[in-house]
């Protein structure tokens, strides 16, 4: 159970949004995170359309020049549920101060030694979005990348990772839209049929829509600015960015400066 | 132990110097990627001229790469355009004939001393300030292992990096030690090659001829001089190029005629074994095999530096946007995808020109007819034509940035 587990540097809550059986399951597989011909491997060949996104919106909304070393150099980020690190990592080598929370133990331990062997400063703690955000921090960006559909409680998620963004600063999620082609896709697709995923990653009722996304966002004064779909050609064996929101889509989204 | 070791931590190692070496760490260290080029030979006796009388014939892409990370003005001035191309079947009365009109403005290519290539590298390598060039140093061995690459040097220090570049030849010392197994062959053929000054001016035309021994190519250079590549059957090779000036001179004017003047040979001549290679597989893990290491072709059509080039423009793409994106240089994914761009194209290539050196190395009527024939029939089909011409110049396929002009 994630709540008896201790050695973190943050107090964290024993009950709130985190699914403790699912935080069992991802550290089973913790090891293999980091090989791209191991179980996450869709995650490493979806990486670099997610980065690209994450990357070319925050360079807009923070005018940072892409093409310059460290672009993103000053600015505080907050990767809820970074597992092994795969987008923290990435992050952190393009500037971003980088903050990565995950619940469980075996995960962070992962990103840790990941981090140490490829020379990236990245800050790990096991902690989750409504401890931090009931102490009150904040971040210029946060990212809850294909977190939303494994938490317990979308709505409370929703609400404390939107509290964690700074008047001005931007939110990003990924996520798995609420349809039947979702089903048939991200579930008996990825999980049975070209076995992608281990079964029982995603349940279908847990998805999440467009819209309930961004109402969940709204009353923290998060306003959304963009969604687009990610799709998967299987001839190229490769994702890009498109109009398509059925499956796999990316949400972004900014506080008005003067908001709270 | 360890801590009496220099180390050094860099993004990409480069193993091997040469053309394809520089080009690439160039190529990368204009985007700002942290590189470390290691080469044994020592970079002023390469731009000494017993180190390699060659010439090199840059196709058009191959021009739109070196623009593109700044090498092309410090070359432009002693590259020679090539404005036409003629193909001739011994003494046939048929061939082939390109001009550069055919496709637009732009030369079909351009000759250029493999030395004025090496002394641009160097010069440009010299003033990025990510690029650290390590010669003459011998690199004794590669590690390479899930977190990076790590090259131990002569001199007891150690580089390390993300991702290892094999740019180390047709004998690659990387590629066997990685077990990358190769398909090979010899050609019974050697080229000879040397340079020439001849009466009158070429006009930009360049000549292959097809003799039974193989094919004879007249590459137009700077100062009314031509380059002179020269296939002989092997067992003949050592003969000629054992001859006195005279003889040599007498045997070259045979195959060369006379259509330029008087000919003139000037300074040394050099020889090469011909071979084919390609390896079975481009990249292992954090390693990936760049230019000759990976594959060699038949000289006939001039393309051998031209594929190293797209090779360097297709790495360099890849390894530019996954450090834009943050991602590890040498993740596997990348690795793949560059394996799979560039294996095809080589294949290819090597493909076509070992059955063009087939069918023209040999005098057998029929086949000579049918190829003569062929020749016509190309030269009288505008659309094919202009497609191989558009293929020699590196501009089919599907192009990374560089080759299309476009920055990095």
């Amino acid at each position: 159970m994630a709540a008896s587990m201790g050695g973190s540097a943050t107090q964290h809550s024993d009950v709130g949004t985190v699914d403790p059986a699912e935080v069992e399951r991802f550290a089973r597989i913790a090891r293999t995170w980091w090989q791209p011909e191991g179980e996450f491997r869709p995650l490493h060949k979806l990486n670099p359309v997610r980065l690209a996104f994450i990357r070319d919106r925050l360079a807009a909304r923070f005018g940072r020049d892409i093409r310059r070393p460290r672009p993103f150099a000053g600015l505080r980020l907050l990767d809820i549920g970074c597992g092994g690190g795969l987008v923290s990592e990435p992050l952190a080598r393009l500037g971003f101060s980088v903050t990565g929370i995950d619940a469980g133990e075996e995960m962070l331990d992962v990103a840790r030694a990941h981090a140490a062997e490829s020379g990236v400063a990245v800050e790990y703690r096991r902690a989750t979005a409504e401890d931090l955000a009931a102490a009150g921090e904040q971040w210029d960006v946060v990212l809850a990348l294909e977190v939303v559909e494994h938490v317990a409680s979308p709505e409370l998620f929703l609400a404390a990772a939107a509290r964690l963004v700074r008047p001005g600063g931007a939110f990003i999620a990924a996520t798995i839209n609420r349809t039947p082609k979702a089903f048939v896709f991200a579930i008996l697709g990825a999980e049975y049929v070209l076995r992608w995923l281990p079964r029982g990653t995603h349940r279908w009722n847990k998805f999440l829509r467009p819209s309930e996304l961004a109402q969940g966002l709204r009353p923290q004064g998060l306003a959304v600015q963009e969604v687009r779909g990610m799709v998967y050609n299987p001839l190229a064996d490769r994702w890009s960015l498109g109009g398509d929101l059925d499956v796999n889509y990316l949400l972004f989204a900014v506080k008005a400066p003067e908001a709270g | 132990m360890l801590g009496a070791m220099q180390q050094r931590r860099v993004e990409l190692i480069v193993v091997g110097g040469g053309l394809t070496g520089l080009t690439l760490a160039i190529a990368c260290a204009a985007c700002g990627i942290e590189v470390a080029v290691v080469d044994r030979e020592d970079p002023a006796a390469m731009l000494a001229e017993p180190f390699d009388g060659r010439t090199t014939a840059i196709a058009e892409g191959s021009k739109q790469v070196l623009d593109g990370i700044g090498l092309w003005p410090l070359v432009a001035g002693a590259a020679e355009p090539i404005l036409e191309i003629r193909v001739a079947d011994n003494n046939s009365p048929l061939f082939l004939h390109y001009d550069h009109r055919d496709l637009g403005d732009a030369p079909l290519g351009y000759i250029v001393e493999n030395r004025v290539l090496r002394r641009a590298l160097i010069e440009r390598a010299r003033v990025l300030p990510s690029l650290v060039h390590l010669a003459p140093l011998a690199v004794e061995r590669v590690e390479r292992g899930g977190g990076g690459a790590r090259a131990y040097l002569a001199d007891g220090s150690v580089l390390q990096g993300e991702l290892a570049a094999a740019c180390d030849g047709r004998r690659s010392p990387l590629r066997e030690a990685a077990g990358i197994r190769t398909l090979a062959w010899d050609y019974p053929q050697t080229g000879i090659v040397c340079t020439v000054r001849h009466a009158l001016p070429h006009h930009g035309v360049a000549v292959e001829h097809f003799l039974p021994a193989g094919p004879f190519a007249i590459l137009p250079m700077t100062e009314q001089r031509s380059s002179i590549v020269w296939t002989e059957r092997a067992a003949l090779a050592p003969g000629i190029l054992a001859l006195d000036e005279a003889g040599f001179r007498a045997e070259l004017a045979r195959r060369f005629g006379d259509f330029l003047g008087e000919v003139e040979v000037v300074g040394p001549r050099w020889s090469y074994p011909l071979s084919l290679l390609h390896a079975e597989r481009y990249v292992a893990p954090r390693l990936a095999l760049v230019g000759d290491a990976a594959h060699v072709i038949h000289p006939i059509a001039g393309q051998g530096l031209n594929l190293g080039i797209r090779d360097i423009a297709v790495l360099a793409e890849l390894v530019v946007d996954a450090r834009r994106l943050g991602l590890d240089i040498g993740n596997s994914v990348l690795l793949e995808r560059y394996q799979r761009w560039r294996r095809f194209d080589n294949m290819a290539l090597a493909a076509v020109t070992d059955a063009l050196n087939r069918l023209f190395s040999n005098s057998v009527p029929p086949v000579k007819l049918l190829r003569d024939l062929g020749l016509a029939a190309i030269d009288k089909l505008p659309p094919m034509k202009r497609l191989l011409m558009r293929h020699a110049m590196g501009l089919v396929g599907e192009l990374p940035r560089l080759v299309r002009g476009e920055p990095l």
